[in-house]
């Protein structure tokens, strides 16, 4: 995005935020999982320049549609951008149908876009809902712009500190409950252990009764060894 | 005179062909030793705050030019709409332009719907068209206002990503303020707590921060009223008030006086002509 050659006209400096040379990323993770009824959902609440924390408290589970979620990491004005333009898509396209809209419409949608401008975007998306077809579904559409379903999906940053504790954790069948126990703790390995994921974590359950949010604040994390 | 054209397929979007061009010709000018000269840049601290009846937006009024001081008081809050200020850091050309722009815009968009814009139609509209230039204006803003549906505080980065915040701070002087911020916000401030914070949150910046200086802009929202206060607090100008000595402070030594003699040689008169 920026030509390596530029000469830069002020000193960069990692530590403080210069977003004339770097861009606002949600560094992040983001989690979703389905369970007989619907998805769990979670993300942390981090938005970083450089070293700096731009946004201790960011929402980066986006509402797409009533029953549809989005999960944003990457560049937060890329993921906002696409975010915004697929709700406005699904919209139309639900009004259309004059029914609720299927969470792989939502799903088909952004990868179409993040496939088309796959060089200039840096988006990686987990969408998760419920609709009365199928019930509930996540399908992941990483950077790069593939699109695939799957029953538990992490992405982001901190993703890759804790693929081990989701292999070894998730089990088929499990309760609404269960899923917001296994998120919420996944979330907070992977913020102790990724810089760029910390502050609060932002859980949501769909399902046919709706959506309900919650957040966990930093001293009511769940808590692991200290060693 | 027959041609043969290739029909080139218009990829859609924007093309940043002459952004590269651009960067190229500056790496070829500083190969040469010669540096191109810098965009103005308002090296800034600039803040915002949601308090109980609407939004206190405050800013510094140093722009720089490099390491030169170009303009000592500039007004960094822009006028968006009548009940809607932007506060702009980054370069100082696109900060100004694009509040207006969207200030235009917004106008219309209020005449046609018959109705006061809402701070969120002023922040969809800012970032999509910074979203549309991919960074490449440098417009980091501070957006706040009061609408129909209460007070709202927002951050928008160049890239065209945006924050919706109680309180937030931009410019290079942001860690200052917002080290004052997280100390003493509280929500639901009274007005002047509100203000006094703002104030301390941009003399942080001021004094902190080699980009930002001067004095302290302050602009009040409320709903039905706006208290543009410019300037709310001066810096200390401590070096002018040092400029007059009272007579006897330099002893003086020796005095000499040389008269010059000067002979008229020719004296013109010439009418203005005032027709």
């Amino acid at each position: 995005m920026f030509p390596a050659n530029v000469s830069t006209l002020n000193t960069y400096n990692d530590l403080y935020p210069d977003w004339t040379q770097r861009e606002v990323s949600t560094g992040t993770t983001i989690m979703a999982v389905e369970f007989e009824g619907g998805v769990v959902i979670g993300a942390d609440s981090r938005t970083t320049t450089g070293a700096y924390i731009a946004n201790r408290v960011t929402d980066k589970l986006t509402p797409i549609h009533e029953r549809i979620f989005c999960c944003r990491s990457g560049s937060a004005a890329d993921t906002q951008a696409i975010a915004d333009a697929v709700t406005y898509q699904l919209g139309f396209h639900s009004i259309e149908l004059d029914e609720a809209p299927l969470v792989q419409t939502a799903a088909s949608l952004f990868r179409e876009m993040c496939y088309r401008y796959r060089e200039e975007l840096m988006a990686g998306i987990i969408v998760a809902g419920w609709d009365p077809r199928r019930g509930g579904q996540v399908y992941t559409v990483p950077v790069g712009g593939m699109m695939t379903r799957q029953p538990v999906s992490v992405g982001g940053s901190g993703s890759s500190y804790i693929y081990g504790y989701v292999d070894s954790n998730y089990r088929a069948g499990m309760s609404k409950e269960e899923c917001l126990k296994f998120t919420a703790e996944a979330l907070a390995l992977a913020m102790e252990r990724d810089g760029s994921s910390g502050g609060v974590v932002r859980l949501a359950v769909i399902s046919e009764q709706g959506v309900e949010r919650q957040a966990i604040l930093g001293n009511q994390l769940p808590k692991f060894s200290t060693v | 005179m027959a041609s043969v054209s290739v029909c080139q397929y218009h990829s859609g979007g924007f093309s940043f062909e002459n952004c590269k061009r651009n960067a190229l010709l500056e790496a070829d000018i500083n190969k040469l030793g010669f540096s191109s000269p810098a965009a103005r840049k308002t090296g800034t601290t600039i803040c915002g705050v949601v308090y109980k009846d609407g939004v206190v937006l405050g800013a510094d009024t140093r722009a720089t030019e490099g390491m030169v001081v170009a303009d000592k008081n500039c007004s960094k809050i822009h006028y968006i709409s009548p009940n809607i200020y932007c506060c702009g850091a980054g370069t100082a050309a696109d900060t100004e332009m694009t509040t207006q722009i969207i200030s235009s815009n917004l106008e219309l968009h209020s005449l046609s719907t018959g109705r006061l814009p809402r701070v969120t139609t002023a922040n969809r509209m800012l970032k999509q068209m910074l979203f549309r230039y991919q960074g490449y204006i440098g417009a980091a803003l501070v957006l706040g206002g009061v609408d129909c549906n209460g007070p709202h505080l927002y951050s928008i980065y160049p890239h065209g990503s945006t924050d919706k915040l109680p309180y937030v701070t931009m410019g290079s002087g942001s860690l200052a303020a917002m080290a004052v911020f997280e100390d003493r916000y509280r929500p639901n401030m009274e007005e002047e707590e509100a203000k006094r914070l703002v104030r301390d949150a941009i003399a942080a910046g001021i004094f902190n921060d080699l980009g930002s200086g001067s004095n302290i802009d302050l602009c009040v929202i409320t709903k039905g009223n706006v208290d543009y206060l410019r300037p709310h607090d001066m810096e200390h100008h401590l070096i002018h008030t040092c400029l007059n000595f009272a007579h006897g402070t330099t002893g003086v030594l020796t005095k000499a006086v040389t008269p010059l003699n000067l002979e008229v040689v020719e004296e013109s008169v010439q009418t203005m002509d005032t027709s």
